[in-house]
């Protein structure tokens, strides 16, 4: 029996070959030597590693900012979504286009931005001093260049739902006596939650192991506002090579369980849009 | 591709049709005006503050010292290397990144074989790993402690701390970015029957390819190749970490930015990233141009697309 089905297309052999070769090369190899550094230590000088004060209080403050900030932005994407997709007003197709934003600006720039729009003199952080809250160099500048970093997630992922959904069935929930506010609970809501918990998973992904947006507004004090992605650069620089590899295969394997989570996601949804 | 068919109106255009409702009366599956420009007013709100806001930030920090300032900080000798080391940097990445797209996307789309559903789910890795973890990656592997390190040395071929790390470490980062955007569009246009035909009427490979494929992604190429370009110019955290920050030798724009404002010099780092400001703005323009040209029908599986 052959591995692959019979084709006349021509071109697998080396589109194949090419493709596992590169991969291998340049993701599987490098990947692998990691899990190998990692594994150098014994399990007991492993757990002391990423369980040190230090560490944990890194681990907090990338997991726990990370949550945060897409927390907000599920709440905020999905109005952003709605009123991009639903309603027309001036200025829509740009700031649609605006959305993508954080994909396409260099994390250093949105960085040192941020940093200048929240430093206490700046215009957001001056309006902030007056209520009492200063944002950049504590865990909360951190919540904020994650928010910008994760905002194109949620409202790209809900977008084509949006756009998607039959107008009969708002319709027929309208003749059969439901308010705006019953029809969005009951018809609309249920059908955007897979899309919603899709891009909750992809920006905590992505905005896990930030590093370029958050360290010009983090502080990056050991234990307050050092973030994890910091933590294993410093360790690196120490030429503690063991210790960095460690704290890397943690938040590794978090991001890996995010990216399958994500897949497990889009084959769910998959199944509720499949027509019965 | 998707003209106007009089029968099939795409689902927007048809939710847009107004109903023959009484004048002054809300149609029944709309909000009412005041709540929709609430939600309006919210919605830009959140944007200006997130995403206008920033862009504004730059250019006002960037002119402060007027546009001769501007001049003198973009064209001074350090900036000028640093510029050289981000273009050939994506000169070199871009176009790799993009043969190892096509091959991907031929390969899995278009045939099926024994480990297929692994090698997809191999592609975004990359996306999933952080910056610094990447740049991580590589000084175990080819750093002078690391099993290929002295071997590269001995030969005199330096790559951490080094323009070779630099280009491998930007290599990694976007790998799965024209892949990602080819290999769905690939798989939806489910253009094997055109291919085959052409295959069956005795056109070779490199004619089926140019001739009945790229037509069909030359959009979609596009858009990979300007998310490409435009990582691979504004890559930090894994540049950073590789590059060592010699002056003159591996420092990219953005390392560069970094290195201006942890010496105070807010004007200059400003300047400076105001060049790749302007990058990520003609990426945007340019992948909202290429967008309107891939839409197929409404509510086509786009989500995930630019994810991992």
């Amino acid at each position: 029996m052959s591995l692959r089905a019979y084709s006349v297309l021509p071109g697998f052999g080396p589109a194949l070959g090419f493709t596992l070769l590169y991969l291998t090369l340049l993701v599987l190899l490098p990947l692998a030597m990691l899990a190998l550094r990692a594994a150098g230590l014994s399990w007991e000088q492993f757990w002391a590693t990423v369980t040190a004060p230090r560490a944990l209080a890194a681990y907090r403050l990338s997991f726990g900012a990370a949550l945060v900030s897409s927390l907000v932005n599920v709440a905020w994407g999905l109005l952003v979504a709605w009123v991009l997709v639903r309603y027309d007003f001036p200025g829509r197709r740009v700031l649609d286009a605006l959305v993508d934003l954080p994909f396409a600006l260099p994390t250093a720039v949105a960085g040192i931005a941020l940093t200048a729009l929240y430093a206490p003199e700046g215009w957001v952080g001056r309006l902030l001093a007056l209520a009492g809250v200063q944002a950049a160099f504590t865990p909360l500048g951190v919540v904020v260049a994650l928010t910008f970093i994760g905002l194109p997630f949620v409202v790209r992922t809900v977008q084509p739902v949006l756009a998607a959904l039959e107008p009969e069935l708002e319709e027929a929930a309208a003749t059969l006596g439901a308010d705006r506010w019953q029809t969005f609970w009951r018809m609309v809501w249920p059908a955007l939650v897979p899309a919603l918990l899709t891009g909750f998973a992809l920006a905590c992904a992505r905005t896990l192991g930030e590093y370029g947006s958050v360290v010009f507004i983090a502080g990056n004090l050991p234990l307050q506002t050092e973030i994890a992605p910091l933590l294993i650069l410093i360790k690196l620089e120490q030429y503690d090579y063991p210790g960095a590899a460690a704290l890397a295969t943690v938040m590794l394997g978090a991001s890996f369980l995010l990216l399958r989570v994500v897949h497990l996601l889009q084959r769910w949804s998959r199944v509720h849009d499949e027509p019965s | 591709m998707n003209q106007a068919d009089p029968l099939v109106l795409p689902t927007a255009a048809r939710a847009a049709e107004p109903l023959h409702v009484a004048r002054g009366t809300r149609r029944p599956t709309a909000e009412p005006a005041p709540v929709r420009w609430l939600l309006i007013a919210a919605a830009t709100l959140y944007l200006g503050l997130f995403l206008v806001l920033p862009l504004a930030a730059v250019f006002t920090q960037a002119l402060q010292h007027g546009v001769a300032g501007y001049l003198a900080a973009v064209t001074e000798p350090a900036a000028r290397d640093a510029i050289r080391l981000t273009l050939l940097t994506a000169a070199i990445v871009v176009p790799l990144n993009t043969l190892f797209g096509l091959a991907a996307a031929w390969a899995i789309a278009r045939f099926r074989f024994a480990g297929r559903g692994l090698l997809r789910a191999a592609i975004p890795l990359p996306l999933a790993v952080s910056p610094v973890i990447a740049g991580l990656i590589f000084v175990l592997l080819l750093g002078a402690r690391g099993p290929l390190g002295p071997w590269l040395a001995d030969r005199g071929w330096p790559v951490i701390f080094a323009p070779p790390g630099v280009v491998i470490a930007t290599l990694f980062v976007t790998l799965p970015l024209v892949a990602g955007e080819l290999l769905p569009l690939l798989e939806a246009l489910g253009a094997e029957e055109e291919e085959e035909a052409a295959v069956l009427l005795g056109a070779g490979g490199w004619a089926v390819f140019w001739r009945v494929t790229l037509p069909n992604i030359k959009w979609g190429l596009l858009n990979g190749l300007i998310l490409c370009n435009a990582r691979a110019m504004g890559e930090f955290g894994a540049v950073s970490v590789v590059s060592g920050h010699v002056r003159g030798l591996t420092n990219t724009i953005p390392l560069h930015v970094e290195v201006l404002y942890n010496e105070y010099r807010f004007t200059d780092a400003f300047a400076v990233a105001s060049l790749l400001t302007l990058l990520a703005l003609v990426t945007l323009l340019v992948k909202h141009l290429a967008g309107e040209h891939t839409v197929a029908e409404p509510g086509a599986p786009r989500a995930g697309r630019e994810a991992p």
